[in-house]
């Protein structure tokens, strides 16, 4: 009993060592688009991973998952002949979800780094994000600065979490799996800043009373679109159809549609 | 191998990721080690009171409160529980999460404890009750001195995969932004964006925790099988 047990353990966390060094020498089948794909009955799907707690750019009106990157990756869809699907989760497992195949691509405004970009390729930017801290209203914090030692709530994985990571090493981070939950806290003052982007914020504060954005941005970052690593086809595809979008001004008027110009 | 070694180094070397995970197993274990010592105290209770009266009759009124406790924590999944201690139970104050999870994981695991004591201590049968009670021992020493003895050694495999899923549930904590385990690699694959080995990572360390305490509770029931001859 006792040696049939070792043996399975054995197995078991054998076939675990396998599947990870398996898994980096696989690249994932590239999404079959193929050109005519109007001919066919059925459209292909992009599908699409998001996480719609990121109002304006993902939100759910009703049941649909509506936004900046939805409209965009509606057009986006258009462009390439298919049809977008979305699929929400936990904003840590878009990656995951893209890397896997689950996903073809993954927007939910993401921002490129050198460390994301050893695991996923990302199309050029669509838009500019920018971080902001929101506080109570009469909170001593009056600028990024004061964050220091401060007690922020921010939404796991994000750049705000992870700039904030980076930036204030003695500072106790909270990292919430949704926005709202980072806010919710902060209001019940189990925080005392919220690091979060710019346009949530907004929509955060619009919506819960006594809570202000710094008007100092914390940073500013560009948005892109995440891929598969080596999914060159259809990231070239994206890419051409984005820089469409962008010339024919349908991204700004998206953009514009969501977000008031100031 | 080069690439492998890139990921191993982005995922576990670099900013000192790899206390992520170290911190966020000591918090599970934290976690789960009080969280079982609450659920334990409370099944106990919950187990004797509702027995006594399923045999007695007596304590009605603290058996009809144990059957709203079960009803809640057993109707309801422990997310949800978990969340409506941190946001509405404590909604207004700064508050430990590892002290707000223990009592939530606490709370659930007792009222499955509880049934499962109760399974036990009613598989006891009836002669060793009037065997003790014919002793000249009271209801409480029999309880204590001669079922619940007995009652112990029948329920330990399920007391003993109770345990194994809490270590296991605690995996949710994450929703209320304690960084256990699960939470650690959640944070280090947000930042690398390679799912594989954070999770992977996670997965075994659950893996190797479980089969240590499978593997203590086998040896457990060895010993007390003992005593049978």
């Amino acid at each position: 009993m006792k040696i049939y047990s070792r043996i399975m353990a054995a197995v078991v966390i054998g076939t675990m060592v396998f599947a990870t060094g398996c898994s980096s020498t696989k690249p994932t089948e590239p999404a079959k688009t193929e050109e005519k794909a109007a001919d066919a009955t059925a459209k292909e799907e992009l599908v699409m991973a998001t996480n719609a707690a990121f109002p304006p750019y993902e939100f759910y009106e009703g049941t649909d998952v509506v936004g900046i990157d939805a409209e965009i990756a509606a057009a986006i869809a258009e462009k390439l002949g298919m049809e977008l699907k979305i699929e929400d989760m936990e904003f840590g497992s878009i990656i995951t979800a893209v890397q896997g195949g689950k996903a073809d691509m993954g927007m939910a405004g993401m921002t490129v780094n050198e460390e994301r970009l050893v695991n996923v390729d990302f199309s050029n930017s669509y838009a500019t994000g920018y971080q902001v801290v929101i506080v109570k209203n009469g909170s001593e914090i009056k600028t990024p600065d004061d964050l220091a030692n401060k007690s922020i709530g921010v939404q796991e994985s994000t750049t705000g979490d992870i700039y904030i990571t980076d930036d204030y090493p003695n500072a106790d981070v909270q990292r919430y799996n949704k926005g709202t939950e980072a806010v919710q806290a902060l209001i019940q003052g189990k925080v005392d800043a919220v690091v979060i982007d710019r346009e949530p914020a907004k929509v955060f504060v619009e919506q819960n009373e006594g809570l202000e954005i710094l008007p100092t941005e914390y940073v500013v970052e560009e948005y892109a679109i995440a891929l598969a690593k080596g999914n060159t086809e259809l990231l070239e595809k994206i890419n051409k159809a984005l820089e469409e979008l962008k010339a024919d001004g349908t991204v700004q008027t998206i953009i514009d549609k969501y977000i008031s110009a100031e | 191998m080069d690439n492998f070694k890139l990921r191993f180094y982005n995922n576990f070397i670099a900013d000192e990721r790899w206390r992520y995970i170290v911190n966020g197993l000591s918090v599970t274990i934290r976690v789960t080690f009080f969280a079982a010592l609450i659920g334990i105290a409370i099944g106990f209770v919950v187990a004797i009171i509702r027995s006594t009266y399923d045999k007695t009759g007596h304590l009605k009124v603290p058996n009809f409160l144990c059957e709203i406790y079960l009803t809640l924590i057993r109707g309801t999944p422990v997310v949800v529980q978990l969340l409506i201690i941190y946001f509405i139970v404590f909604g207004t104050v700064k508050i430990d999460k590892a002290f707000v999870a223990i009592v939530a994981f606490g709370l659930n695991s007792g009222a499955y404890v509880a049934e499962i004591v109760r399974s036990g201590i009613m598989s006891i049968d009836d002669g060793q009750f009037e065997a003790g009670r014919s002793l000249g021992f009271n209801y409480v020493q029999t309880m204590v001195y001669i079922i619940t003895p007995q009652a112990f050694k029948n329920i330990l495999p399920a007391l003993a995969n109770e345990f194994i899923v809490l270590l296991k549930e605690t995996s949710v904590a994450g929703y209320i932004a304690l960084q256990d385990l699960t939470k650690g690699g959640d944070i280090i694959r947000g930042r690398t964006f390679d799912a594989f080995m954070p999770l992977l990572t996670v997965a075994i360390i659950y893996l190797v925790m479980v089969m240590g305490m499978t593997a203590g509770v086998t040896r457990l029931e060895r010993r007390l099988r003992n005593s049978d001859h």
